[in-house]
């Protein structure tokens, strides 16, 4: 059910914080909070301040140059763009099925690029929080802090990451603007030379891997209540899930369980997700508002990305993962784990999943061979969808008789956490911020919440000297009341 | 993993995203200094890469380096171009998704060691819309920059 704090009865006599831009989060947001005068939460918003207008750019476009063009979405998971617009637009070229070489080197491209997005959010983004405390000196909380605290841990961070983008650009062609993945197929397959090369790596990189794992069990273990109850809101979950229901973060069908487990739907096949979900909008934010049709939009929001995967699955088809997924999911037996630090730990174990796949991937024939495109019936109309590092991610085209794209629809993993975000951050602000004089310690509990989902928010336009980081605190007509800066000091 | 593997002596990293009008101009400096530089290039003298924005790995880029140069545009810089020395710093680029050049420099400092000698070349840039080109001013800029800095890496590669 959507929180009451979505609205304030009247604005007019709280004073407002606005916490702008979010750090350590991908694009562009900021929180609102609404107080009155005794300190007491009114409203919380998480509110989308960037209007990308991409689906309109890609409208008029030549549909074959849609997956490189869409790789420009994201500085961070361009390769998700990049494989779930080539899967659209493999039923307009009548590629059904893409050949075993086409499926197994984009899905090595897949798994390198959750590998190193979870990498880079784990270590870089979330670690200073979970290491160090949330209203820790901020001076230190920061991947430069890890660095210096924990420097091993840190280095391991930066390896998986680079490891990960070392499988993109072997499969991609480039490290980025790759141009591995086309309608129909891959034009390029993995030499001999390039799987040994990645080889050589992936005795260590399973070892980072899950000794990832292992850190992320040991702080859950350390602070078990604040691990199990900080912002946690119940929802559904959605997901891809693979055939036989295994963890899937390539292909599959759509299945979606409610709050207890129970599911609402499965099988759902991609072509089909508007029979299942559906879009609102708010007059205060850019992003759309998805939900479950059959529950409708105040109780049908649901979680997407590493939580909601890895519980609305029924295995996974790797032995490491899968044994520290049945470790998660005994913390909490026989009930679904909504607690937003539990993102880190699912995150890690499909981390650890990756990197076996990737292993797996490296040794089978089929990512050398030559059989690289297929086609077939010309189709009109194509949906993509993939299990991005943050979730379901949707691209869905219309093509005309010119070849060029009419109609494009894209639901990214950050739009279908939108609700979700919005019901945490409320949760957190009546735990932590309710009755209490905010401070940066405080609000940075917000921005935890926030980051937990690893959001995407924007696009990755960025310049030198671009980048502020303020939060700001004005009363009900406007005054600023008080400044903070993300480094400490006061302007 | 290997970190240190034979590599040119001056690696030039380009920073930004193509379509999003002026912020393309640390993608279009490296199109053109490939040009530009084909010798250089092919001589194993120079090493020309270009990403969306900075991370944490682009430290391990820098190992077995002589000289750093990032590119990238600015709308703080004077136009045409401002070009100085990096130093690593620990500065609030940190808390963000995408890190500054002193940055990834303080991260290399920290995983690997001294970090080679850096610049920045900072290109003035003003329209950062998506969608948009290059704007008038920013293609002006550029093609200063770049006439600035094939000049300035040639000289260093003479005095190797």
């Amino acid at each position: 059910m959507t929180s009451p704090l979505e609205k304030a009865d009247d604005t007019t006599k709280l004073r407002r914080i606005v916490i702008e831009p979010l750090s350590r989060v991908e694009g562009h947001g900021k929180v609102t909070i609404l107080l009155d005068d005794q300190g007491k939460v009114h409203q919380v918003r998480l509110h989308i301040v960037e209007f990308r207008g991409f689906e309109r750019f890609i409208q008029g476009r030549p549909y074959w140059e849609v997956p490189v063009m869409v790789q420009r979405l994201c500085g961070i998971c361009p390769v998700s763009h990049h494989l779930a617009s080539s899967k659209a637009l493999d039923l307009v070229v009548g590629a059904r099925p893409v050949t075993r070489t086409a499926e197994k080197v984009r899905r090595l491209m897949h798994y390198g690029q959750i590998l190193q997005s979870h990498a880079l959010h784990f270590y870089h983004l979330a670690s200073p929080d979970l290491l160090f405390g949330f209203d820790s000196d901020v001076a230190r909380r920061n991947i430069v802090g890890v660095l210096a605290a924990f420097p091993e841990v840190a280095r391991q961070g930066v390896m998986l990451r680079k490891f990960g983008q070392e499988v993109i650009r072997i499969t991609a062609g480039k490290r980025i603007h790759g141009t591995g993945s086309v309608p129909g197929g891959v034009n390029k397959s993995v030499t001999k030379a390039e799987s040994d090369e990645l080889l050589a790596s992936m005795k260590d990189v399973l070892e980072w891997a899950r000794a990832s794992v292992r850190m992320v069990v040991g702080l859950h273990a350390a602070s078990r209540e604040l691990y199990d109850n900080f912002g946690t809101v119940r929802s559904s979950v959605l997901s891809l899930v693979g055939k036989n229901g295994e963890l899937d973060l390539y292909d599959g069908t759509l299945r979606a369980r409610d709050a207890d487990g129970t599911i609402i739907f499965d099988g759902v096949d991609p072509q089909l997700y508007r029979s299942q979900l559906k879009e609102n909008v708010r007059s205060w934010s850019y992003m759309k508002f998805p939900f479950i049709g059959s529950l409708g939009p105040d109780v049908g929001w649901y979680k997407v990305g590493p939580l909601a995967r890895i519980q609305n699955c029924d295995l996974i088809d790797t032995p490491l993962a899968e044994a520290a997924r049945q470790e998660f999911l005994a913390s909490s037996p026989g009930k679904l784990v909504h607690a937003p630090l539990g993102f880190h730990w699912a995150r890690m174990i499909e981390m650890l999943h990756s990197a076996e796949v990737i292993e797996r991937l490296l040794h089978d024939e089929d990512i050398h061979g030559d059989d690289l495109v297929s086609t077939g019936p010309r189709a009109s109309e194509g949906v993509g969808i993939i299990e991005a590092p943050r979730g379901t991610l949707i691209h869905h085209y219309e093509v005309d008789s010119q070849d060029l794209v009419t109609m494009c629809n894209l639901i990214v993993s950050t739009t279908h956490n939108n609700q979700a975000m919005n019901e945490v951050i409320r949760r957190v602000a009546m735990q932590y911020l309710d009755g209490k004089e905010p401070t940066e310690g405080l609000l940075n509990h917000i921005e935890v919440a926030i980051r937990a989902f690893d959001p995407c928010l924007s696009c990755a336009t960025h310049a030198l000297g671009k980048m502020p980081l303020i939060v700001e605190i004005v009363d009900a007509t406007g005054a600023r009341v008080d400044r903070l800066v993300r480094n400490g000091e006061q302007l | 993993m290997t970190l240190s593997p034979a590599r040119p002596p001056l690696l030039v990293l380009g920073v930004g995203n193509p379509s999003r009008g002026d912020d393309a101009l640390g993608s279009l400096f490296i199109e053109r200094a490939a040009e530009t530089l084909r010798s250089e290039i092919c001589a194993g003298q120079v090493e020309l890469l270009t990403d969306y924005q900075l991370q944490i790995e682009h430290a391990l880029d820098l190992v077995g380096r002589e000289r750093i140069v990032f590119v990238d545009a600015s709308v703080k810089a004077e136009a045409p171009y401002q070009y100085a020395r990096v130093q690593p710093e620990r500065d609030e680029s940190f808390s963000t998704h995408a890190m500054s050049p002193a940055a990834v420099l303080d991260t290399h400092r920290t995983v690997v060691g001294e970090p080679p000698p850096a610049w920045a070349l900072a290109i003035r840039g003003s329209r950062f819309e998506l969608g948009e080109g290059l704007s008038p001013a920013a293609a002006v800029n550029l093609e200063a920059a770049l006439r600035f800095f094939v000049d300035e890496a040639r000289s260093f590669l003479g005095a190797r």
